[in-house]
């Protein structure tokens, strides 16, 4: 794959934006890769953890937000506990949802679950997963 | 002893087991438990996004029902309620500006919120003012053989800062384990995440984490698994009927709240464990080894 890299894209509006709403300071990452390795769900992400943080260093703002990886991460927070630069890359990951949740575009669509998909599920099951997946 | 209790959501249906099965074993410890008036649902997850003040709302006006019923302190149960209610209220606490917009959006409360409650998970209760020496003293039927898993999952445990033990390696519920007179066995998933709400859309990713968990317990020997956790209990439980069909050669084993080992060591009827509500029925292996 080739990746351009440019200056002007570092630091853009968005990735401003990602570190305001997530209160992380993205550059203090350095890339050691804990949060990858301690992650259980890496077997389902197509960017992993430390990717998403390097991603979001280089302003790589279309990649972030179409990737599947910001949908299967269940803000366990192993990442947080394990960084040594103090990161939550868990709240990173939660604002990448919430900038495509905040323009209505919901990642569970509601009237499209089956009455098995609510009906067999505890009430904690249901209300956790559409505050975290709709707007 | 008194103590003012916020069940959630949860807590009043499937996992009615928890609830009851704790309820006696307190009564039998000397404590009266007293359920919150008017409780809202505390909204399952805290909010991470630093603007998101409104799903605040739901954890602190739990807090101002536990000051209604003039008391300074309130226990959960359910590890999602402990986390939300903990994290929001460390939030306001340590954010003047977020408290009081809080607090003016509440305007119709007629108790301000000062972040002067302290949420308690049981567990804490249990060790901190109960102690487990006192509990050990209480126990009438040591659940002498039983081999017991002990899983703590995400949100007991971090973030660390509301963490009610180690956040690497918990062992309060080993060291509770072992004062009921059970074998506990260490096994490196215990605080590996269940995938949580994911059960809802992708239950597959459940049925995965389930089948590594518990095949990791079963591994060092367990007999039964121990959640703290509605949403663990529902996705290592009821999730094994999606286990084996995506992987044949899974074993079913049982998956009980500690409570419900509380309430057997502590001599609790057994209708306050309701067994009926599990999916892999525990009563087999309790009966081998002589619990039942």
């Amino acid at each position: 794959m080739r990746i351009n890299i440019s200056k002007k894209n570092i630091k853009n509006p968005f990735i401003a934006k990602v570190e305001e709403l997530s209160g992380q300071n993205l550059l203090a990452c350095y890339q050691c890769g804990k949060c990858s390795a301690g992650c259980p769900a890496v077997s389902q992400m197509d960017i992993l953890p430390n990717q998403i943080i390097r991603y979001a260093q280089l302003g790589f703002k279309d990649e972030l937000l179409k990737s599947k990886s910001i949908w299967i991460c269940a803000s366990c927070f192993t990442c947080n506990a394990r960084c040594p630069k103090g990161i939550n890359i868990a709240e990173v990951i939660e604002v990448l949802r919430q900038i495509l949740l905040r323009k209505r575009e919901d990642h569970v669509k509601v009237e499209k679950l089956t009455d098995s998909e609510k009906g067999d599920v505890p009430p904690i099951a249901i209300v956790s997963n559409l505050r975290k997946f709709t707007s | 002893m008194k103590i003012s209790y916020y069940p959630g959501c949860t807590l009043k249906n499937n996992a009615k087991n928890f609830e009851d099965s704790t309820i006696c074993s307190l009564n039998k410890l000397g404590i009266q438990v007293e359920e919150l008036q008017r409780w809202n649902c505390c909204g399952t997850v805290f909010s991470l996004a630093t603007d998101d003040l409104i799903h605040h709302v739901a954890p602190i006006r739990n807090l101002i029902r536990t000051k209604e019923s003039d008391s300074d302190k309130v226990m959960t149960l359910c590890a999602m309620c402990f986390n939300t209610l903990k994290r929001a209220n460390e939030r306001v606490k340590s954010d003047a500006e977020s408290l009081d917009k809080i607090n003016n959006f509440m305007y119709k409360e007629k108790i301000k919120y000062e972040g002067d409650v302290k949420v308690l998970h049981l567990l804490e209760l249990l060790r901190d003012e109960i102690k487990f020496e006192a509990i050990a003293q209480q126990v009438a039927k040591p659940l002498k053989g039983l081999k017991v898993a002990n899983y703590y999952g995400c949100l007991l445990v971090r973030p660390k800062e509301i963490g009610i033990d180690d956040v690497e390696n918990p062992t309060i519920l080993e060291t509770l384990t072992t004062v009921l007179g059970a074998d506990p066995i260490d096994f490196p998933y215990k605080t590996e995440c269940c995938a949580a709400y994911q059960t809802v859309d992708k239950p597959e990713i459940v049925a995965e984490r389930t089948y590594h968990i518990l095949t990791s317990a079963q591994s060092q020997g367990a007999d039964v698994v121990t959640v703290s956790c509605p949403l663990c209990a529902f996705n290592l439980d009821h999730r094994q009927e999606k286990t084996i069909k995506q992987y044949p050669e899974f074993k079913n084993i049982p998956i009980l709240y500690f409570t419900q080992l509380l309430a057997i060591a502590l001599g609790c009827p057994e209708d306050t464990l309701r067994f009926d509500l599990h999916y892999v029925d525990p009563k087999p292996i309790l009966k081998e080894k002589g619990l039942t």
